[in-house]
């Protein structure tokens, strides 16, 4: 069944009704990580490294474990020496030798903030005075954390066995270059040759952290029978589930994750860092065992993303058609490999209708944390230079920056440079929409500027598994594997309630946990409302069906007799019977009489998924005096397909712009001379707050995917991606400068000025 | 027959820079099957970090899916997110 093509008759699907989640967030009722206790639990506090690069020599616990109330130690000579083994569990290919090493140094530590040993004690006072009383002894090594140097010959080598991967021949010599990555299409060096305009320039992002307000925290419990259970929030507990059995040597029945309510993740909590650790302590001391990670540890051990720098070589005709592309692009992936440079050569250019690119990637490991996902993982990045240097030719060329974007934009039937052809896509009526809006065409003042830049983003479907009950007096229970980070309970019981035909308000969702439904991929890559919408939509079919069979069975006629319209079971036609209509509460409460409860579970891999676009606009006024950046205006563009509900789609997309735009302005991972970050903690990392931003205002843009029966596509990862480039374009043309370089803060804008003179 | 393009590094390295070619398969279990007889390792590789575009529609972990006479067949990397 789908009901792509019939908006107007939709009664749920597209309203804003309440959020479902709402009340006990504001009201402080919300139960996130930390706030889980049992009784008798101790306290695990985790010791980490001062170093960025050393070899581990000894580790004794002993006058740690001598002082009253230390009940647990435990380094990694406690937990299983993991091979090399590459899985797709979480958010991306993931080694478990990696994810172990990462959770609990072995042999060396690779980055200042790296987990050596961790313990378990009656109160966090004991926890904190134990830790002071651990002896390492480390052998201290050279330390790298520039992308660029890492990859220098003679940089200090953090695996003396890595050998970069996708290089023919082999290379003879290790490095910190992991891997290469490389798209081509046609001829570049011919596409060159047809230009009248080249632009060519180096870009550079620094590293920054999802920034989730709610640290990532962890309580878990072993029974004597090797029952083990742990609540945490994270972006999939099943995730948890696998990793954490692997990591440990569990079988997976042995093993339940309770999810909690979660306070942000965008990419960041789909790994592990306490949950092993905790659950190895609490098998160690026999109590159950709690570890909340402060800021500074969030900052210095968990996310972040790639820093990055860039090469982009654009040629295109006088009359703006793009003849070729080249572009290298080195990402910083951290302690371990696994940044996301694929995405990011691939994403950067998929905007554009390509004869002649070529794209080179390279992953880098370097002594900083390795990276996780944020939203979009790679694009914002690589979008950045890319949409950078469009900008530069558009200026060039002298022609609307998104005029260019119209005249080589991708569309149905396009086939992208890593590719594939696009299906239906709403890029063209995303350009279409923006350069209509007023923001476009409004005026602009002295020191101010206006930037555009557009994003893409595959989104992708996956494993989900969705049930649907219909309790006694007919309400409806919906529960699914996926942690809600967006906004899906609401978009789940909206979902239900519309194939139902019953008010949403009379579906409760929730969250349930890896013993009471099916497996489900984590919440990320934009999947949920698609995916796990799809094992929703399908999941109250099969309810609709049943109750058309328990309708007949109550009138004694056969099910095919039987239409169910607006919540009620109704005689199909006049052959059928004159039965008055049977509301779904009804049939309900006969259900112990007609075949016992009714409810349906579904599990489904969705494939397909529509792919996103989306522009944004914004407009920024420079001081020229102290260089600092006001954000003036904004408005962000976006096919979403269909919103199931507009305020959460526009919430996703506000806060998408708001986290780019702070990772154009502000943010970033300051090292000093020892290889020590220097602002681990919100006042010297800055976020943008309400207060530094005008409101943002979201366009949707509604193309319907006709892989999902209300047409949606995921809305998620695509507004992270433009505003990079969309606020260093305004502060280019505010100053006068072409801006190469994040973040775009004060000392940064001043030196570029001075610069010029 | 379905034709196979690979544009990434991660599939040429097991077809020796072999970018487009054609593969008798109606299943995609049958195709990953009939590319690691072929080029050995990449129907693993597929099977465990790549994922399959057909005729634009982008697959992940789907055996049973039936591949349409003709279709054009895209291995990228396996796409995630954040």
């Amino acid at each position: 069944m789908t009901y792509v093509g019939n908006k107007a008759d939709l009664k749920v699907v597209g309203t804003r009704p309440v959020r479902p989640d709402g009340v006990d967030k504001v009201t402080g009722r919300a139960t996130f990580g930390a706030d889980f206790n049992l009784p008798g639990q101790l306290v695990g506090k985790v010791l980490r490294s001062p170093h960025p690069h050393a070899r581990i020599i000894k580790i004794d616990a002993s006058r740690a474990l001598a002082l009253t109330g230390v009940k647990a130690v435990i380094s990694a000579e406690d937990l299983p020496n993991i091979a090399s083994e590459e899985a797709f569990v979480g958010e991306g290919p993931m080694n478990f030798r990696d994810l172990s090493r990462n959770c609990m140094a072995r042999d060396k530590v690779l980055y200042e903030g790296h987990a050596v040993a961790a313990l378990a004690a009656t109160t966090e006072a004991i926890a904190n005075a134990a830790l002071a009383l651990i002896d390492v002894t480390y052998e201290v090594l050279p330390f790298v954390i520039d992308v660029n140097e890492a990859m220098q010959p003679g940089a200090p080598l953090l695996d003396d066995n890595m050998y970069t991967a996708n290089v023919e021949p082999k290379p003879t010599a290790p490095s910190n270059i992991a891997k290469r990555v490389h798209f081509k299409k046609g001829d570049v060096a011919a596409g060159f040759a047809k230009a009248d305009v080249i632009v060519s320039g180096t870009y550079n992002t620094e590293a920054v952290h999802q920034a989730y307000i709610e640290p990532h925290a962890a309580l878990a419990t072993a029974n004597a029978d090797g029952q083990c259970t742990i609540w945490a929030s994270s972006q999939g507990h099943f995730m948890i589930r696998a990793y954490v059995a692997k990591l440990l040597g569990i079988e997976i029945a042995n093993l339940r994750v309770i999810p909690a309510e979660i306070g942000g993740g965008f990419g960041g909590k789909t790994v592990v860092y306490l949950e092993p650790l905790a659950l190895a302590l609490a098998q160690k001391s026999g109590r159950p065992v709690k570890m909340v990670m402060s800021r500074e540890e969030v900052f210095r051990a968990s996310g972040p993303t790639s820093g990055a720098s860039m090469d982009v070589k654009i040629g295109a005709t006088k009359d703006g058609i793009i003849t070729a592309i080249s572009s290298e692009m080195r990402f910083q992936a951290g302690a371990f490999p696994g940044s996301p440079v694929q995405p990011a050569c691939m994403c950067a250019f998929a905007m554009y209708d390509l004869e002649n690119v070529e794209v080179t990637g390279y992953d880098v490991i370097s002594n900083r944390p390795k990276v996780a996902a944020y939203r979009a993982p790679g694009a914002p990045i690589g979008s950045f230079a890319s949409e950078s240097a469009i900008d530069e030719l558009a200026d060039k060329l002298g022609m609307d920056p998104i005029v260019l974007r119209q005249k080589n934009a991708v569309n149905q039937g396009s086939k992208t440079h890593y590719g594939v052809t696009f299906p239906e896509i709403g890029y063209e009526q995303v350009l279409a929409a923006t350069k209509a809006h007023p923001h476009w065409s409004a005026p602009l003042g002295p020191n101010q500027g206006r930037g555009v830049a557009t994003g893409f983003w595959f989104n992708i479907g996956g494993e989900s598994s969705a049930a649907v009950h219909i309790n006694e007096d007919g309400s409806v229970s919906v529960a699914t594997g996926s942690p809600d980070i967006g906004g899906s309970r609401a978009s789940m019981a909206m979902m239900a309630a519309e194939v139902l035909g019953i008010p949403v308000d009379n579906v409760r969702a929730i969250v349930a946990d890896t013993a009471s439904i099916g497996f489900t991929h984590v919440t990320g890559g934009s999947r949920v409302t698609y995916a796990t919408g799809m094992a929703t939509v399908q999941a109250a079919q099969n309810v609709v069906a049943d109750l058309k069979k328990r309708a007949a069975m109550i009138w004694d006629i056969s099910p095919d007799a039987v239409d169910w319209k607006d919540g009620e079971a109704v005689p199909a036609g006049a052959n059928a019977g004159g039965f008055d209509p049977l509301p779904l509460a009804a049939i309900a409460l006969k259900a112990g009489r007609t075949g016992g409860p009714i409810g349906s579970e579904v599990s489904v891999n969705a494939q397909g998924a529509g792919p996103g676009f989306g522009a944004h606009i914004c407009d920024v006024e420079v001081d020229p005096e102290t260089g600092y950046v006001t954000v003036l205006r904004y408005t962000a563009v976006q096919d979403v397909g269909r919103a199931i509900h507009p305020s959460y789609v526009e919430g996703q997309i506000q806060g998408g712009a708001v986290q780019g735009i702070g990772w154009a302005l502000n943010e970033e991972y300051i090292y000093n001379a020892k290889g020590s970050m220097d602002n681990a903690g919100f006042l010297d990392y800055r976020v943008p707050v309400a207060s530094d931003l005008p409101m943002i205002d979201a366009v949707l843009v509604e193309v319907p995917n006709p892989r999902h029966p209300f047409g949606l596509r995921g809305v998620g990862e695509v507004p992270i991606v433009p505003p990079l480039a969309a606020v260093a374009n305004a502060v280019s043309h505010a100053i006068g400068i072409r801006m190469h370089d994040l973040p775009l803060s004060p000392p940064t804008i001043c030196a570029a000025i001075d610069a010029k003179g | 027959m379905p034709t196979v393009t690979i544009a990434g590094s991660a599939g040429l390295r097991f077809t020796r820079g072999l970018a487009e070619f054609e593969v008798e398969a109606t299943t995609m279990r049958r195709l990953i099957t009939e590319l690691e007889a072929r080029f050995p390792g990449l129907g693993r590789e597929i099977d465990e970090g790549m994922a399959v575009a057909v005729n634009g529609e982008i697959h992940q972990d789907d055996y049973a899916l039936l591949l349409p006479e003709n279709a054009e067949i895209c291995l990228i990397p396996k796409i995630a997110g954040g």
